[in-house]
Parts: structure tokens; C-alpha cells; sequence
């Protein structure tokens, strides 16, 4: 299992390595460097901060001592925000995109995997196709409207809740991580619904009820296990654009989170940013990507032996 | 032994005898169908033109006139989502139809060829699973420029891995499947199998996954220019409407509910139409 | 009374197309210590007649409709769901017919064998894991599972499919019910596998004294182990009896079909076409795999043939028998150059196959061709009988476009197809008919060999018999050699003129099929012939006991 952690993570060097490049490449080849774009700035001031930035260097160059700093930690200073380090910035936005993700990873587990098991359950009933209807409409309904039209009601009309911010007054958390996961909680609910019908014809639970094993414990042991591997491997790919999502959350919330700041440096070409931001997006989905797999093998003893075995 | 030849009913024909019972899939087949033919029509019955202001009237909420209300320059709002809409389902299809393409030479490829090619392959696929590509479609839009024909690619680019692991994965079970040895042991050319033996029996997975991948399309489509990030003014998108309506949301509502709900009811009948189709060409639900 | 007397049971499924009524009025009834055989074919509605008994059929669409089920005077069909499940866990136990699904991949066996005690739903017979785990390995050991200690923690794909049905019986015993029902329980397994479990069931049902229903769609399993016989087709009872009187006296014609499918005895005509010139000369034949298809050096190889010489003499069926993994499928496609041979010759008619790259093998495809297992794979879903028969006609140009329709109507003559059907497709058909279909492809091209592997195996047994005949008819009008491979003995023994057996890739006996019937040299040959259950009960009883 180690093992088999250390060569996925050796898989993800090239990988990393990959995105690095693809982000530099993309980045340099831009038309219109970062300071081209605004009022008139005098030719020796843009050398000056072309200096400053290593931007007069020829781009082998650049390349080079970037992918040395970024191996430590190191993104470089912003362009846009003078003085600060794009290490800093994401320092600064992480922990509300972290929050916000979380809630949302909660909010799309806990209803997904309980909507989509009570819809198994009893397939073709209402218990199957009010939760099911409901995912259906979560899947249609992309966080970029579910979200002004959840302010617009509990926020304008109701006046219930917060339409903005983080942490600053209570429950302004609450309409940005039901926004940002219940996308995730429809498809999460479709997809343990499949999953759990599939194993729940299985022989296997037969054999469990055979026994005189309560509904319950044929669930709960025997069923729920295979049922939600489909989900488990959605993990990784469901972090990936929860992150992808945050953009969009944190826009409308006004969340001062990663996601915005990268949707700012985008509209700025903040190079340092977008780039520092990148590599970090990258690094964190190809982690949790890697934690998924290995927690769907975990789950499998088969899977389990044979990757202990690969690494005898 | 009779004489009386009894015509049979391909799978096709099952198919779509279990499809035209499903009214979910049939409404949403229909509303695509409309959504078609009126984005093709757009510019002939749209009831006014596109640019068409109206600085004196402002926005109106709908009335007999602009049956879906004027936004604040006074333009109909029906017009421009039809006009939206023409974009936004071209960017759906046109992506698709790259990712299609990119998505099932790869996939047959790999799948059929089999061995170090297929390793190699699949291991390309892999490897692009794991970039964040939707942050790469953002770096991609801010450093070409907002281009609707990268936006395309880049899409497209994107959607391929799912439809060539799709492929591969049918592909190589054909592969094993008795009839196809029988066709190999009868000494047919590889290029008749792929034809008469795997491309028909492949076709079923595909057409349920393209018809899942316009949505999605859509939706990414959408979620870029909302972002402001896609499709540029003056082109006009549903993504684009969605991001003007929730500026002016508190003032004006139906700025944003209109074109909210047209994407949903695509984004709806797209879904229900894929989830049909693959109930009727599922393999297992036709055999009992 | 009984232990157990059913009666009138009618189970009936609901489905899209209309009512099926799966179990049709049965009665019967059965006794501690006395063993009721239901046997039938596909469709028979055996299985579910016991699985309405323990309310283990999805309903809907199922739906018991009529009937009752005393279990020592409680009716089993009326109880409320708690007392169902005291039946199921302490009363009435299940053994399923596929040990590689019936058992909980993600489980543990230990902790799966303990669950009946642990969770049990009378609280006088709950067990603490302890004591469950003392009982569960006591247990194993009775059912001849080696190291019970230490296997207790593993997981059911460590276990072979033998191993895990001795798992399964073990289950089923562990609250000391007093019925037992096996549904199939050695259909999945190999001839030598089946002969164990069944001594094995038999075994603990004298020692325990308890009941067993005994499902089987196989007389000849089932006449050394039971007291009385059921005879099931479409849902409803075609006859019952003592098993002596079933087999030796049955008054019922569907019962007399039956018992005159079962494969037995030698060749009824000897082949006259026979000829000692070879057509299929293979020289030390090796096909080796890499371990799971993947090129890794560390891979394992298997070596699924390893080092095979033979002949098939023109004209003649040659057998070719062996349990499964022992490679004889994989050599009857190395003949025909189906798979990828690492070394050896194969010749054809004096000329060398061996080497032949794909274009150069066409000429030689039209002469030889393979019939298949499973009648629902070999034919695409996607073809009409027309196109099917017509692909290989057309390709070889031995048709045009005016007598091809002909010709097509001569095959599905040949095959027995009314010629109505040809704008049919295959799933409009059923098994033994698509098999016709397949068989008809085959013999399209007029070719000179057929491989044939397991052509009659996953066919009921008088539609087995049918496809016998037919395979024996068209072998002799049209001057056919044929490979015949197949695990099932009898099935071989009374088709082939001559018999190979193979074991772990090499041939380790040949010759005259009722010769090395009557004298096989090796212990492997005299193990699989000594296995084979025989549809007589006298004989079989005391071959059960002299094993």
C-alpha cells in the first residue's frame, strides 16, 4: 500500500512537472506583456520593473530559476500587488477556500449518499423518485444561478440570511457551501443510487438476508461498502471542481478566497499569481486525486492484497 | 415449416420502441428538437433585432410587446436569448462533436490495437485526467484573448477522456466476444470486423455519452462566461445573460430568471433525454 | 406432519410483457432426514419455488399468489418479517448456486460465517464473537477446510471455487438449521469439485439429521443422494416420486424425455468415414500468456498449452476433455491460429499454418471453423439470421446475389430453422436455437474441420440432446472432422470415436474413447471418470459409497 503510494506519487512528479511548464509556456507566449495593458507608463519604468521581475532575462532563463523556486516554495513576487509574495496571497486566500470547500465536500456527501441509498432502497417509489427528481434538479441548476437566486430569496426577499462575505457576521457561511455543493450532492446522489442498486442485486446480498441478517445490517455491512466505491472514486475528481467551483462562489459571495484571487489575476495577467496558483490548484487536486484511489483500494481486499503484492 | 417470413426487431428498433415510452426522454427529445429548429430560425422570426435599443423604455418587466421584459437599454429579452441560445447550443454540439471525434478514434484505437500502444495511450489519458483543466481553459481564455473557436478546442479538449475511456472499455470487451472470434475464424479483414462487427455494437454507449456531454458542455460553456471569461459581448450567450441579470437581480429579477430557466429546461431535457436513451440501449435491461 | 409441507403454491411475476406464472400450483412436502430432489430445466421455476419459502424474490415484479408453506405448522408465506428472519437464521438454510458470487467480496469469510450467530434475531441463540468464532472454525474444519485458524480472516477470492462452496456449507450449517435447501450447488464446479461436495452434503445431512431440498437441472447428480424426486417444467409439477420410481418406472413423458437426454453409454453408430490420414497434425504446440496481459517484467507466464502433439484423423470426432483451466480451449484456437502460438507446428492437409500471417490464413479460414460455448455471445446482437449466415458465403464468394437467399434457406434447413426466421434477430431467438444459428455459420463455408468447443454447455439437457443429434447428423452428411471439447465426460464419451485428456496444458491420455473408458493408465483419467455422477440410482448409491 506504501508502495503503491510512493510510485503514484512518483507518477505525479512528471505530471506536476507538466502543468508547470504548460502554465510557463502559456503564460510567456501571451500577447501584450503585464504592464502593456494599462495607461501610458514611460519606457524606463517598464524596464525597471522588467528588471525587477527577471522579465529582461531570455525566457530559458526565467523558465529555469522559476521551476527552481517554485521547488521551494517559492512562486515570486505578484505583479499586481507590489511587495507581496504570490506565496503569501495564496497563504492569505487558502483558508476561506479551504472552509468553504469542506462545508461544501459535507453538504454534498451527507445529502448525496443519503438520498441516493434511501432511493435504492426501494427503486421505483416515490422514496426513488422525489430524491432522484431533486438531484436532477441539482444537476441543471449550476452554482453561477443557484446562487443569485438563493440570495435573491433568503437573502433580499426573506432577508433569512447573509449575501456576503466570510466569517463576519454568522450564517454567511451557510448560503455559499449549500451554492457550492449541491451540484456535487446531485451527482453524488445518482451516483450512489447506481452503485448501491448494483451491488444490492448482487448474489452476495441474497446470501446476507438468506442468513437472517436485519435490513439494516444487510445494508450497512454488506451493501454499502461496493455500493459507494463509484463515489469514492468521485472524490478526487469532485475536489478538482469544487476548487473550479470556488471561482464562481466566491465571486457572487464575495469570499476572499483563492478562487477569486485567481479570477482576478486572470483579468489582471498577474503572471506570478496565475502561475504560483496553478502549480498550488495542480498539486492539491493531483493529492486528492492520489487519496481517493488509494481509499477506493483500501476499501477492496483484492485490490488491497494485489497492490501488497506488487510490492513484495 | 412455414413459409410466412416473420420480420424481426433489431435492437435499434427495440430501442427505440422502449424510448418512445418513456415521456420524460421523449419531452426532453422534443424540447431539443424546438430549441433547434428556433435557433436555426432565430434571425427570420426573432421579434425584434438584436441590437435593437430602447434607452426611453428602460427595463420593462414582461408585457404583451416583450413577452420576456426589456433589460435596462431596453432591448427584448426573448430576442437575446434566442440569440444566446444560438450560441450556446452551437458551442454545446460543435464541442461535442470535437470531443466525439477525439474521444472515439482515441479510445478504438487503443482499445482494438491493444497492448504497449494501448498502455501508452491510456497512460496519455491518465495523465491529462489529473491536470485541472478547467483552470487551464481559464488560462487558455486570458492569454489567447476570448476567442469562441479556441473555446471550442479547448472544451472539446477537455470532454475526450471520458468518451475515450468509454470507447476503449467497449471496444475491448467486443474484442473478446465470441462473434467477433467467429469473424476472425471465418477469415474476415480487420477492416470488416471494425465495420460490421464493432462500430454497430460500440454506437449504443457513444450516442448515450455525446447526449450526456452537450449539457455538460453547456454548462462549462456557461460557468466561463459567466466568469466573464467565455463568450464575449457582442456575442451573447445564456452563460453571458445569467452574468448581466445577476447585476441588476434586486431591481430587475426576471433579468436573470429568464434566461436561468431556459438554460435549465436544455440542460433538463438533455439529461432526461440521455438517461432514456440509455435505459433503451442498455444491453442488460433488453435480454429479459 | 412434515417438517416442511407445501402446498398449492402459486408464485406468478408481473412483468411489462404480461403475467408469467413461474410456479404454478406446486405441493410437496419434505422430512428431517429425508432428502426432495426438484429437478427441471430453465424456466422450471425450481429455484423460485424455494425462494418464495424464505421471501428471498424481489417483489416486485414476483408476487405470491396463492398456497401455503407449514414449516412445523407455521406457514412460512403468511409470518411477519421478524419471525422470517428467526426461519432464515435458525430454522432454514441456503446453499447458492455460484460460490464466486454468492459470497461477500469485501468481507472477510470469518466474519461472514460468525454474522447468523452474532446478529441472530432470538436473543437466546446470540452468540458473542468468541464463542461464533470457536463455533465458525469448528465448522470449517468439518467441511475439510485446511489451517481453519488462520484462514478464518481471509477473504473469499483467496478461496477456489470448491473452497468456497465448503465455506458456503459451512454458513448454511453454523445455526443448525433443519432444512437445507442447495440450489445448484455443484453446477458451477468442476466434475472432480462436484463428486466432493456432494459426498460432503451428504455426509452432514446423516450426521446433523436435518432436511434437504436438493435443486438440480442434472438427474444423474442427483439420483445417488435423493429419497424422492420433484419433476418441474414451466412452473408447474410433472411428476413426483420415489427416486427409484422416477428413474426406473416414470409414468410421465417429460419425465421420460428427460431421463432420455441424459448423455450415457458409448457412440450408438461407429463412425464409418473414418480414415487414418491426418488431417490436423500438431507438433509440440506451446501458446504461453503473459500473467493478467500486462508486459511487466515481474508478470508471471502461463503456460496455457505446454508442448501438445496430435492428430485428428480425417473424418473422425476426436474428444478433447479437461477441467477448467486445464488450456483445451485455448488449444482448439492455437489450431485455428485464433491465438497467438509461442512455438510449435500446426499443419493443415499436409501444409503449415504455423507463420501464416493474417491475409495468408483466408483461404485457409474457409476450411476450418469453430463453433462456441455461449450461444448469446457468438452471435452479434446486431444481425439478422439472413446476414449472419450470409457474411461468410459472401466474403468467400461462394454465393451471389442470386442463389445466396437458396443457399441460405439450404443452411437453415440443415440446422433445423424454419425459414420464416431469417429476418430474425438473436435475441428473438432462444439458446438452442441460436446455436443452431452458430452452428449454420460454421458450416457455411463447407469446411473440412470444426472445432467445436463446449457447443452443448450452457444448454438445457434435452435441447443438449438435440444439438447432439444435429452435430452427429451433419458430421456424417457432410464429411466433417470435428475437435469436440467439452468438460462434460459423458457428453464426450457418447459423441467421440477417440478421447484426449488434458491437464494443466499437456495431453496426458489418448485414445479409443470406450477403450480408455473401460482401461484409463493415468490416476488424473481414473479420478475424473470414477467423479462422473451416473443416472442410475442403484449404481449410483454404491459408487457414492466406494468413494
Amino acid at each position: 500500500m506504501f508502495r503503491f503510494a510512493f510510485y503514484r506519487l512518483l507518477q505525479a512528479i512528471p505530471v506536476l512537472f507538466i502543468v508547470i511548464s504548460l502554465t510557463f509556456m502559456l503564460v510567456h507566449s501571451a500577447p501584450g506583456g503585464p504592464f502593456s495593458a494599462d495607461k501610458a507608463v514611460p519606457p524606463e519604468v517598464i524596464k525597471a520593473l522588467e528588471a525587477q521581475y527577471n522579465l529582461d532575462q531570455p525566457l530559458w532563463q526565467q523558465y529555469v530559476s522559476y521551476v527552481g523556486d517554485v521547488l521551494q516554495g517559492d512562486f515570486g513576487p505578484s505583479f499586481k500587488y507590489p511587495g507581496r509574495d504570490v506565496t503569501e496571497l495564496i497563504a492569505a486566500g487558502l483558508p476561506a477556500t479551504a472552509e468553504l470547500a469542506l462545508y461544501a465536500m459535507l453538504v454534498a456527501l451527507v445529502i448525496g449518499v443519503s438520498a441516493g441509498v434511501a432511493a435504492a432502497m426501494r427503486p421505483n417509489t416515490a422514496q426513488d423518485y422525489i430524491p432522484m427528481s431533486a438531484a436532477m434538479i441539482g444537476i441543471c441548476m449550476p452554482s453561477f444561478l443557484l446562487g443569485p437566486l438563493l440570495v435573491l430569496i433568503f437573502g433580499i426577499h426573506l432577508e433569512w440570511l447573509p449575501v456576503s462575505g466570510w466569517g463576519d457576521i454568522p450564517g454567511d457561511k451557510i448560503l455559499p457551501a449549500i451554492t457550492l455543493g449541491t451540484g456535487y450532492a446531485a451527482y453524488i446522489a445518482r451516483l450512489s443510487r447506481g452503485g448501491m442498486l448494483e451491488v444490492l442485486s448482487q448474489d452476495y446480498i441474497r446470501t446476507a438476508r438468506a442468513k437472517g441478517l436485519s435490513e439494516p445490517v444487510v445494508v450497512a455491512k454488506h451493501a454499502l461498502r461496493g455500493g459507494l466505491i463509484p463515489v469514492i472514486a468521485f472524490l478526487g475528481p469532485a475536489f478538482a471542481g469544487l476548487l473550479g467551483g470556488s471561482f464562481v462562489v466566491e465571486t457572487v459571495f464575495q469570499i476572499p478566497g483563492l478562487g477569486r484571487f485567481y479570477v482576478q489575476a486572470a483579468f489582471n495577467r498577474d503572471y506570478t499569481m496565475i502561475l504560483g496558483t496553478t502549480v498550488f490548484f495542480s498539486t492539491l487536486i493531483i493529492i486528492f486525486n492520489l487519496l481517493s484511489d488509494m481509499l477506493a483500494i483500501w476499501l477492496n481486499p483484492k485490490l488491497r492484497q494485489q497492490t501488497q503484492g506488487a510490492s513484495l | 415449416m412455414t413459409t410466412v417470413e416473420q420480420q424481426g426487431t433489431s435492437l435499434w428498433q427495440d430501442a427505440w420502441i422502449k424510448l418512445s415510452k418513456n415521456y420524460l426522454a421523449l419531452f426532453g427529445l422534443v424540447i431539443i428538437g424546438l430549441l433547434c429548429v428556433l435557433s436555426v430560425l432565430t434571425p427570420w422570426i426573432a421579434p425584434y433585432g438584436y441590437e435593437e435599443q430602447n434607452l426611453l423604455l428602460g427595463a420593462t418587466s414582461p408585457s404583451s410587446e416583450h413577452w420576456l421584459g426589456t433589460d435596462v437599454f431596453g432591448r427584448d429579452m426573448l430576442t437575446r436569448i434566442m440569440y444566446g441560445g444560438r450560441v450556446s447550443l452551437t458551442v454545446g454540439f460543435i464541442a461535442t462533436a470535437v470531443a466525439l471525434l477525439i474521444g472515439v478514434l482515441w479510445g478504438a484505437v487503443a482499445g482494438y490495437v491493444g497492448g504497449r500502444l494501448d498502455a501508452m495511450m491510456m497512460r496519455i489519458v491518465d495523465i491529462m485526467y489529473a491536470l485541472p483543466f478547467m483552470i487551464f481553459i481559464v488560462l487558455l481564455m486570458v492569454v489567447f484573448g476570448r476567442n469562441i473557436l479556441l473555446l471550442f478546442i479547448a472544451i472539446g479538449a477537455v470532454e475526450w477522456l471520458t468518451m475515450a475511456r468509454i470507447v476503449r472499455g467497449q471496444v475491448m470487451s467486443l474484442r473478446k466476444q465470441e462473434f467477433v472470434e467467429a469473424a476472425h475464424s471465418l477469415g474476415l479483414s480487420q477492416w470488416t470486423i471494425i465495420r460490421r462487427h464493432i462500430i454497430p455494437n460500440t454506437l449504443g454507449p457513444v450516442i448515450v455519452y455525446t447526449t450526456l456531454t452537450i449539457p455538460s458542455v453547456m454548462l462549462l460553456e456557461a460557468f466561463l462566461s459567466f466568469l466573464g471569461l467565455g463568450i464575449q459581448p457582442p456575442q451573447s450567450s445564456w452563460g453571458l445573460l445569467i452574468n448581466y441579470g445577476v447585476e441588476t437581480m434586486e431591481e430587475y429579477p426576471w433579468l436573470l430568471i429568464f434566461p436561468g430557466v431556459t438554460l435549465s429546461l436544455t440542460l433538463f431535457a438533455l439529461n432526461f433525454l440521455g438517461d432514456g436513451l440509455r435505459d433503451a440501449l442498455d444491453p442488460r435491461v433488453s435480454k429479459d | 406432519m412434515a417438517l416442511l409441507e407445501v402446498e398449492g403454491l402459486k408464485v406468478y411475476f408481473h412483468t411489462r410483457n404480461g403475467v408469467v406464472k413461474a410456479v404454478d400450483n406446486v405441493s410437496f412436502s419434505v422430512d428431517s432426514g429425508e432428502t426432495l430432489a426438484i429437478v427441471g430445466e430453465s424456466g422450471s421455476g425450481k429455484s423460485v419455488t424455494c425462494y418464495s419459502l424464505l421471501d428471498l424474490l424481489p417483489q416486485p415484479p414476483a408476487k405470491i399468489e396463492g398456497g401455503s408453506a407449514l414449516f412445523d405448522g407455521e406457514d412460512l408465506l403468511q409470518c411477519d418479517r421478524s419471525s422470517m428472519r428467526h426461519y432464515r437464521a435458525n430454522e432454514i438454510a441456503v446453499i447458492f448456486q455460484d460460490p464466486m458470487t454468492s459470497l461477500n467480496p469485501f468481507i472477510s469469510i470469518g466474519e461472514q460465517l460468525i454474522e447468523p450467530l452474532i446478529y441472530n434475531p432470538d436473543s437466546d441463540r446470540r452468540k458473542s464473537r468468541e464463542d461464533a468464532r470457536a463455533r465458525a472454525i469448528k465448522l470449517l474444519d468439518e467441511v475439510g477446510i485446511i489451517d481453519p485458524q488462520s484462514r478464518f480472516d481471509s477473504y473469499p477470492h483467496e478461496f477456489s471455487g470448491g473452497m468456497r462452496q465448503r465455506v458456503m456449507i459451512a454458513m448454511a450449517l453454523i445455526n443448525e438449521p433443519r432444512l437445507l435447501i442447495c440450489d445448484e450447488p455443484t453446477t458451477a464446479l468442476d466434475v472432480t469439485i462436484q463428486a466432493q461436495i456432494l459426498e460432503l452434503i451428504k455426509k452432514l445431512q446423516q450426521s446433523h439429521d436435518i432436511a434437504v431440498i436438493f435443486i438440480s437441472h442434472d438427474l444423474g447428480v442427483v439420483a445417488g443422494i435423493a429419497d424422492k424426486i420433484l419433476v418441474m417444467c414451466e412452473g408447474t409439477i410433472r411428476e413426483t416420486g420415489d427416486t427409484d420410481t422416477i428413474f426406473y418406472n416414470s409414468k410421465n413423458d417429460y419425465t421420460k424425455k428427460l431421463l432420455a437426454a441424459i448423455p450415457e453409454g458409448a457412440k450408438i453408430s461407429p463412425n464409418s468415414k473414418k480414415q487414418d490420414r491426418p488431417l490436423v497434425e500438431v507438433t509440440d504446440l506451446k501458446t504461453y500468456f503473459r500473467h493478467g496481459g500486462k508486459a511487466t517484467q515481474h508478470g508471471g507466464i502461463i503456460k496455457a498449452v505446454d508442448g501438445v502433439s496430435l492428430e485428428i484423423q480425417r473424418g473422425e470426432i476426436l474428444g478433447l476433455v479437461g477441467e477448467s483451466g486445464s488450456g483445451k480451449s485455448t488449444l482448439g484456437r492455437s489450431i485455428l491460429q485464433l491465438a497467438p502460438t509461442t512455438a510449435g507446428l500446426v499443419n493443415f492437409d499436409g501444409q503449415p499454418l504455423t507463420g501464416l500471417n493474417a491475409k495468408q490464413m483466408v483461404p485457409w479460414r474457409r476450411k476450418m471453423q469453430m463453433i462456441f460455448q455461449d450461444p448469446y455471445a457468438s452471435l452479434n446482437p446486431r444481425m439478422t439470421v439472413y446476414q449472419t449466415l450470409a457474411e461468410p458465403l459472401l466474403y468467400h464468394g461462394l454465393a451471389n446475389s442470386k442463389t445466396i437467399e437458396q443457399q441460405i434457406r439450404q443452411l437453415m434447413d440443415d440446422v433445423g430453422l424454419a425459414h420464416g426466421q431469417m429476418r430474425k434477430y438473436p435475441h428473438e431467438f432462444s439458446g438452442g436455437q441460436r446455436q443452431r444459428i452458430a452452428i449454420g455459420r460454421a458450416i457455411a463455408t463447407k469446411p473440412e474441420l470444426i472445432i467445436a468447443d463446449e457447443p452443448v454447455s450452457a444448454l438445457d439437457v434435452t435441447i443438449q440432446a438435440q444439438i447432439l443429434d444435429l452435430i452427429l447428423n451433419l458430421v456424417e452428411r457432410h464429411n466433417l472432422t470435428m475437435l469436440f471439447i467439452s468438460h462434460d465426460l459423458s457428453v464426450v464419451r457418447c459423441i467421440s470415436d477417440r478421447v484426449m485428456v488434458m491437464n494443466k496444458g499437456v495431453i496426458i491420455e489418448q485414445g479409443n474413447t470406450e477403450a480408455l473408458w473401460k482401461n484409463p493408465q493415468q490416476a488424473y483419467t481414473q479420478q475424473l471418470l470414477k467423479a462422473i455422477p451416473i443416472a442410475d440410482p442403484k449404481l449410483e448409491r454404491s459408487r457414492l459409497s466406494g468413494l
